[in-house]
């Protein structure tokens, strides 16, 4: 099993660690039990990401899809910011080891999680947003 | 320079080993059983490295099969006694190596019954247990000696008068720790060339004079028709020598990476909060260090180590969807988030005490650096209401 440069990259170089205090949303997935945790928190601003922070408890793999995701949402609608597949996380990763896919699921997952609490915080519906799912790995 | 604490995965040849099988790998490329002279050189190669392999380890020389390797002295002894048997029963321990596991939960699926008998929370199995669960249908006992991922050093000697074949998986401990037969009462033992500076592809099985065990492969009746196939002279030569070299430094050795073993627990547990030391502080392998870092996950700190040179294992493997945690472990009784958080260090001939304090400086920073992005590390931080900086000291 062998990581691409851009998965060490942000491995070892995490873009966007840590809490974020005045967060819009927050999206916790994952549990300790089945071992990858994921925490996202998006500040959200006349409808548009415009901060995104981690935290990731988990492998080298579930680090850097946390890390290249709030990459990814960060200046996008929330609109676009449904549309970032685990798919368009890998891809930006350059790939990852087959047995390593479920770590992107979960980064979606996050995300799609914090937009949801977004969402309930401001009592607001966003289209194709559904409730998140408890998490089974 | 790497810092090569994986010493219990595999060790680097010992010179004295390759210096032995270059002959084997160049001009003496004769089938052993072929009939001129340089097979007969092959040959002599061959029942030399047989007699200094039973010396090691108190046997005699007809009682040693060289196999390729651990796994298939362990399948054999496993399999072979089964099938020798009129037995459909085998005890073995939650915390053997995959070899022996596997092996055990295999033949499950065929019909046969397997009882585990259960480890403490050191990696300890009770003699008691291992006699209670034996039946008339008892085909074998299989204990490993000394644990592969924590180091435990398990009491065969205990149960080596049960009335059962005993087989004892020894990969770890020969060469490491003194291992005599006949002290341990085992029929068979297992033992692999690459855990003591030996080559790869070659192991071996003793098997006790007069233990019905059944062939392994049926073929050109090699190893006296217990193990058919041509001979690893090559590698059947290096085992010997590495073993050779390797028993002779035991008894300083032994005391030599004790105490660097004990200086690294020592400096880990008292230097980096939230560790924990799995397996026993004593009766444990002399190279052998697994500690659980709280909140951060074993694989992430392993890439790290090994981006700053430094080389180590874990226990578990995030692989398939969902961690699996290592089965010793967890047998252990050691929770799923500790288990997700440990590291094998396993130090070998070449590791010195400026070693230690390298991968002491590493280990803190990447440490620190994982809790920082720990979401967990968040958590138990609130909950306990205590700072960042207490907690990084």
């Amino acid at each position: 099993m062998e990581y691409t440069e851009k998965v060490m990259d942000h491995f070892m170089n995490p873009r966007n660690v840590g809490e974020m205090e005045d967060a819009s949303g927050v999206g916790t997935v994952g549990n300790a039990s089945c071992g990858d945790i994921m925490r996202v928190f998006l500040k959200i601003e006349n409808n548009i990401v415009i901060d995104a922070t981690f935290k990731t408890f988990g492998c080298g793999a579930a680090v850097a899809t946390s890390s290249m995701a709030t990459e990814m949402v960060k200046g996008k609608t929330i609109q676009e910011a449904l549309t970032i597949t685990n798919k368009a996380v890998m891809e930006a990763l350059d790939g990852l080891p087959a047995v390593k896919a479920h770590c992107s699921t979960l980064a979606e997952e996050a995300l799609r999680a914090a937009l949801w609490d977004y969402a309930q915080k401001n009592g607001i519906e966003i289209p194709g947003l559904e409730e998140p799912k408890e998490h089974s790995h | 320079m790497p810092l090569y604490f994986d010493h219990a995965a595999t060790t680097p040849l010992h010179p004295k080993a390759l210096e032995s099988m270059m002959p084997f790998l160049t001009d003496n490329y004769a089938n052993p059983s072929s009939a001129y002279t340089p097979a007969r050189e092959a040959r002599k190669a061959i029942d030399h490295a047989r007699q200094t392999v039973a010396n090691a380890i108190g046997a005699n020389p007809e009682e040693i099969f060289f196999t390729s390797s651990g796994t298939e002295a362990d399948n054999w002894a496993i399999k072979g006694a089964l099938e020798a048997s009129k037995g459909k029963h085998i005890i073995t321990s939650t915390a053997e190596h995959h070899a022996v596991y596997y092996t055990c939960r295999h033949l499950e699926k065929l019909g046969v019954e397997v009882t585990y008998v259960p480890v403490d929370k050191e990696g300890f199995i009770s003699p008691i247990d291992v006699k209670a669960a034996i039946r008339p249908d008892t085909a074998l006992i299989s204990i490993i000696m000394a644990n592969n991922e924590v180091g435990t050093i398990q009491p065969i000697a205990s149960i080596g008068d049960l009335g059962v074949p005993l087989h004892t998986d020894a990969v770890q401990a020969v060469g490491h720790i003194p291992v005599d037969v006949n002290n341990l009462k085992v029929d068979s033992l297992s033992l692999s060339a690459h855990k003591f500076y030996g080559p790869k592809g070659i192991g071996a099985l003793y098997i006790r004079k007069g233990t019905p065990i059944a062939s392994m492969l049926q073929g050109g009746a090699q190893e006296r028709g217990r193990r058919s196939g041509t001979e690893n002279v090559a590698g059947i030569v290096g085992l010997a020598a590495a073993l050779e070299a390797s028993i002779g430094t035991i008894p300083h050795e032994q005391v030599r990476l004790t105490k660097l073993r004990d200086k690294l627990i020592n400096e880990i547990l008292s230097n980096i909060p939230h560790a924990a030391l799995n397996g026993p502080k004593d009766n444990r392998l002399p190279g052998n260090v697994n500690v659980s870092f709280r909140f951060i996950e074993g694989e992430s700190l392993l890439l790290h180590l090994d981006m700053q040179g430094c080389h180590a294992s874990t226990g578990s493997a995030c692989s398939s969807g969902a961690l699996e945690p290592s089965h010793v472990l967890t047998a252990m009784g050691i929770s799923h988030e500790l288990t997700n958080g440990a590291i094998r260090f396993s130090l070998g001939k070449d590791t010195i005490e400026e070693d230690i304090s390298k991968l002491m400086t590493i280990l803190t920073k990447s440490v620190t650096r994982l809790r920082e992005l720990s979401p967990l590390y968040d958590d138990y931080i609130k909950k306990e209401g205590v700072s960042w900086n207490t907690l990084k000291k």
